[in-house]
């Protein structure tokens, strides 16, 4: 099967219910996206298909076929979002960080914070606490 | 033990007609729509079928459109589809806001209407909403096609009027009159399967669903005809009283959902009277 990953095609012979959780750790080697619950709750394996946040846990790669994948990696080490997690501590453990970067791009430019609460709600941080991540993407957009 | 994938097996239509003689032929298959409830169950190994029907792909089961007076909605149309569309806000606004409050935007993103129709878990918040809208179900096999009216839909606990040989196509929406109302209690606003959901219209005569406090989502008939001839509040408790059978649960308990679905209905009758619409 195809798709796009990161901006750059990928053939693969995969088992076609596989998660695509699965599939871009194991199979692509990309490990930036986590797995935390594995039943859709938490919000780490977040990644991007055709521009919408989903659950890579709950996804299967079937469904991905011809469509447009972004993970953490497709962001480079330089995006605003990046730069400001780190200016404002927004990480501890950073397993939520990815998912958190990747919903966060979603929410267009400048969003209230309500927007972000609201967007954020399927992302979840048992460390940082959520004040100093609505603070870095408020400081990002 | 998560389910092991590489067992399954997915067949994948170009079209329709072609699932609907997938279903046929080389049934037993389980339809798969957005995942979000059937990927749960590989997580945690409790999936009973090995042999899977993709819909993602059918496009034409997204559409959300009008015709003539009725609202028609797609299976396969996503929670964020529903959120987004001026058709359903406009004549079923309780139904884009049941979908707001359906988990996070990961799940609005991917959970369908369908998908939550045919899971017929008595929890599933878009249900209510379609009974007080007295919806019609639409089913398709590969010679036919029959409307079931949302009441008669469910059977039982998890269970519905569907064949394994028929595919939910879609959701027909007549129209409303009255004001519509909708709540859902859970332990947060997102993410979280509701204790309690309401939803209600105050047209002529009240229409008044809930989930959760019973084997099926239920219409509250005798509430509604107690409110609608006229009977008072502590009379029409009384009768949600008899119609409801909630249960302890790991979310909560049956006397808990009784105060709540009281506490609901008294809510609803106070914020919608003296304004006619
Ligand atoms: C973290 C999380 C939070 C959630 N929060 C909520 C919530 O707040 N409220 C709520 O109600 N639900 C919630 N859910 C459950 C789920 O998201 C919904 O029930 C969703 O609508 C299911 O749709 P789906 O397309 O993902 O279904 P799938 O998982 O693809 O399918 C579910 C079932 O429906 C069948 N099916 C799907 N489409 C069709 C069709 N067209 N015809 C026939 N059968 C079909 C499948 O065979 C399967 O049995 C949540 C799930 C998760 C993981
Ligand atoms: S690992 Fe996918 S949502 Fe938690
Ligand atoms: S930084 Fe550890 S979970 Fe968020």
């Amino acid at each position: 099967m195809r798709f796009t990953l990161n901006a750059r095609e990928v053939e693969l012979n995969v088992a076609p219910l596989a998660r695509l959780l699965d599939v871009l750790r194991e199979d692509c080697g990309l490990t930036g996206t986590k797995e935390g619950c594995g039943e859709g709750e938490c919000g780490a394996c977040t990644v991007l298909v055709d521009g919408e946040a989903v659950c890579a846990c709950l996804v299967p790669v079937a469904q991905v076929e011809g469509a447009e994948v972004v993970t953490i990696e497709g962001l480079g080490d330089d995006h605003p979002l990046q730069r400001a997690f780190m200016d404002e501590v927004g990480a501890q453990c950073g397993i939520c960080t990815p998912g958190m970067i990747l919903t966060a791009i979603t929410l267009g430019p400048r969003p209230s914070l309500a927007k972000i609460r609201r967007g954020l709600a399927g992302n979840l941080c048992r460390c940082t606490g959520y004040e100093a991540i609505y603070r870095a993407i408020h400081r990002a957009s | 033990m998560r389910t092991a994938v590489s067992r399954l097996e997915l067949l994948q239509p170009r079209s329709l007609q072609h699932a609907l003689r997938m279903l046929r032929d080389e049934g037993p298959l389980t339809p798969l729509a957005g995942a979000t409830d059937l990927y749960v169950a590989v997580n945690f190994g409790t999936l009973d079928s090995t042999r899977f029907l993709n819909l993602w792909g059918l496009e034409p089961l997204r559409r959300i459109t009008l015709c003539g007076d009725t609202l028609r909605i797609g299976a396969l149309a996503t929670y964020t589809s529903l959120i987004r569309s001026r058709l359903v806000r406009q004549r079923l606004p309780i139904l884009a806001r049941a979908a707001l409050e359906v988990g996070g935007v990961q799940i609005q993103n991917r959970g369908t209407l369908g998908g939550n129709v045919a899971n017929a878990s008595p929890a599933g918040d878009t249900l209510p909403v379609l009974a007080v809208a007295e919806a019609v179900v639409v089913l398709r096999s590969v010679d036919r096609e029959r409307r079931v009216p949302f009441a008669e839909f469910y059977t039982g606990y998890r269970q519905t009027v569907r064949r394994p040989d028929e595919l939910i196509v879609g959701l027909e929406i007549p129209p409303v009159e009255g004001r519509q109302w909708f709540r859902k209690v859970g332990t947060r606003a997102a993410q979280a399967i509701s204790k309690v959901v309401i939803a209600a219209v105050r047209g002529s005569s009240p229409r008044i669903a809930l989930g959760s406090v019973a084997p099926t989502v239920i219409r509250l008939s005798q509430v509604e005809h107690a409110l609608g001839a006229g009977a008072g509040m502590d009379e029409a408790v009384h009768r949600l009283d008899q119609d409801i059978q909630p249960i302890d649960d790991l979310r909560s308990t049956a006397d808990y959902r009784r105060d709540v679905a009281g506490n609901l209905l008294q809510r609803f009758w106070a914020e919608t009277g003296g304004l006619s619409s």
